[in-house]
């Protein structure tokens, strides 16, 4: 069984964001960049799954769409654990301009469990993993906190409101996971880091693709009026404030 | 041109969020002067039904096939295509929550329709489609332009206020064709709380951070939540930690969430728990530190132990309340 974890590269979560050229385009100076998040879950909790040797899972793979500023992401990923790495050869647009790369790749070199996480900490669409599945014309499911493997069957748990429900599934299939799937991202150690420069990462040539929607620019949130100090004496003035002024209780 | 509203049930009722979805729909239709379909997938009984034409939903079109009793994104996306496809919707609209995020984008595929996700307003533009949408977690707007002639867009929740109307909806039901190889999920087994207020519902959300020391010290949050009839959430560290479920963590990485008043006792608000909370109407903070982040976004705020005015708050809602 290989698993794939699609991995997008994104500014560091403490990122203060700015916009250059009259607020339509991000400012990247002096940015961090990281492996996003719940993509990072994902290839713990596949890394977990490896490692058990009940498990029939032959490899872990890491695959992004970026151009080659975004290999160090890789390396990272590499770093933790992943077998290998590909990367295909293009400047994000859209979701649809990311998930289309993502399907040619995949068409051409089948895996078992795509995984992917439920949003990007840069854009936030949630669009990228069900784009995928459905360019593949394959099952998904989305909002997975768990993946168990028992030979043949995976059984994911999915959260809904207020519950978890738990799905049998059988590879291939896309799951989009969020948080629970691995209780802490895994840190790269010294040798890892070591072993990492000598796996491949496969650079792929893209394929051509038109975006469905673009941005027309950025705004950034106006602030907000000064918090009202009230004495720690004084709780009750402050629940009052909260029903006679904000009326919000 | 329809605009097409799409609504999930819970156990065969719609909830506020539905509601908010069918009046942004209406406002939407008014906008492009075009009807409101509503398309509800589960067993819903017609007065139920009916009570989304207060809402501003000129027809409602209802699809029972027991195929469907589950949630495939697969098959779901398949059907919903169809009603597309035969109302001929210009506009599809659900809501960003989980069932959203997972059947949203794999209609843009099948309809090759853009998406704007997320959004939080009505748009700013029809011609050309640019609709505002949260991105960087909530650091900033983007203005998201929509090239396709559908077009897909996701609703956050609580953040497009109802209005009610005086129309009626008629009811159609409709027999979509859903192949059985489409459906390779098998839910076995459904774990559900019932009695407790969502996080994602709430209007009121008490939080706690690691300024509660412990995870024995949360009774106290609970009651306040109990007491004000919200939900409870907690900072990142307190899930990572395990002293909360991770379902309960808010933030950038956690749940984002935007209720009528937000309370956070001992969280310092690190950059990553405002995104997922500076929605908030109302946002008081509790904190030991004066120069703590949270006080930047908090509306009303303490400078003081959480451990030390939590109990005083209780306290002073139950006087007000005359408990």
């Amino acid at each position: 069984m290989k698993i794939i974890i699609c991995i997008s590269n994104v500014p560091d979560t403490t990122t203060k964001v700015k916009f250059v050229d009259n607020n339509s385009a991000f400012d990247t100076t002096g940015v961090q960049w990281i492996i996003n998040p719940w993509d990072e879950l994902a290839l713990t909790r596949a890394l977990e799954l490896k490692e058990d040797a009940n498990n029939p899972v032959s490899s872990v793979t890491v695959v992004t769409v970026g151009l080659k500023t975004s290999e160090p992401t890789l390396r990272k990923a590499l770093a933790i654990g992943a077998d290998d790495a590909i990367r295909v050869d293009f400047q994000p647009g859209d979701a649809y301009s990311v998930a289309t790369q993502l399907a040619e790749v995949l068409k051409n070199n089948p895996y078992d469990i795509i995984l992917n996480g439920i949003e990007s900490s840069d854009y936030n669409g949630s669009s990228v993993g069900g784009m995928l599945a459905e360019l593949l014309d394959m099952s998904s499911i989305s909002a997975v906190s768990g993946i168990k493997l028992q030979g043949e069957e995976i059984k994911v748990t999915r959260d809904i409101d207020g519950g978890k429900e738990e799905i049998s599934i059988t590879a291939p299939f896309v799951g989009i996971v969020q948080k629970g799937i691995a209780k802490e991202p895994r840190i790269a150690a010294m040798r890892g880091i070591m072993m990492a420069k000598k796996k491949p990462i496969t650079v792929v040539e893209p394929v051509a693709v038109d975006s469905l929607t673009e941005i027309a620019g950025f705004e950034l949130p106006q602030s907000k009026a000064a918090c009202k100090i009230i004495d720690a004496d004084n709780v009750k003035e402050l629940v009052e404030l909260l029903r006679d002024e904000a009326k919000a209780i | 041109m329809s605009v097409l509203v799409y609504t999930e049930n819970w156990d065969g009722r719609f909830k506020k969020l539905s509601n908010e979805l069918v009046s942004y729909g209406s406002k939407l239709a008014e906008m492009l002067n075009t009807s409101t379909t509503v398309l509800s997938i589960g067993k819903v009984d017609e007065a139920e039904l009916k009570s989304l034409g207060k809402y501003g939903a000129d027809k409602i079109i209802t699809v029972t096939d027991e195929k469907l009793a589950t949630l495939d994104n697969r098959a779901y996306t398949a059907v919903i295509a169809q009603v597309v496809e035969k109302e001929k919707s210009g506009i599809v609209l659900l809501s960003n929550n989980n069932t959203g995020k997972a059947i949203a984008p794999r209609l843009s595929v099948k309809l090759k329709a853009g998406i704007a996700s997320g959004i939080t307003a009505v748009p700013e533009k029809t011609s050309p489609f640019t609709a505002a949408k949260k991105v960087f977690s909530g650091k900033a707007f983007a203005k998201f332009v929509i090239k396709t002639d559908i077009k897909i867009l996701t609703l956050a929740q609580n953040s497009y206020e109802i209005v009610e109307k005086t129309g009626q909806a008629a009811i159609e039901s409709f027999s979509p064709s859903v192949s059985n190889d489409l459906i390779r999920t098998k839910v076995i087994n459904v774990e559900k709380q019932t009695g407790k207020v969502l996080l994602t519902d709430a209007e009121i959300v008490v939080s706690g951070g690691r300024g509660m020391k412990s995870p024995d010290n949360w009774g106290k949050i609970e009651e306040l939540a109990d007491l004000l009839g919200g939900a409870t959430a907690c900072s990142r560290p307190v899930s990572d930690e395990g002293w909360r479920p991770h379902e309960e963590h808010t933030g950038q990485t956690g749940k984002i969430i935007a209720p009528n008043l937000y309370i956070a006792f001992g969280i310092s608000g690190a950059i990553q728990h405002l995104a997922g909370v500076s929605s908030s109407k109302f946002i008081v903070a509790v904190n030991t530190d004066k120069d703590a982040p949270i006080f930047e976004a908090a509306d009303y705020g303490i400078v003081g132990d959480a451990l030390q005015v939590l109990p005083k708050f209780v306290d002073a809602v139950k006087e007000l309340k005359s408990l």
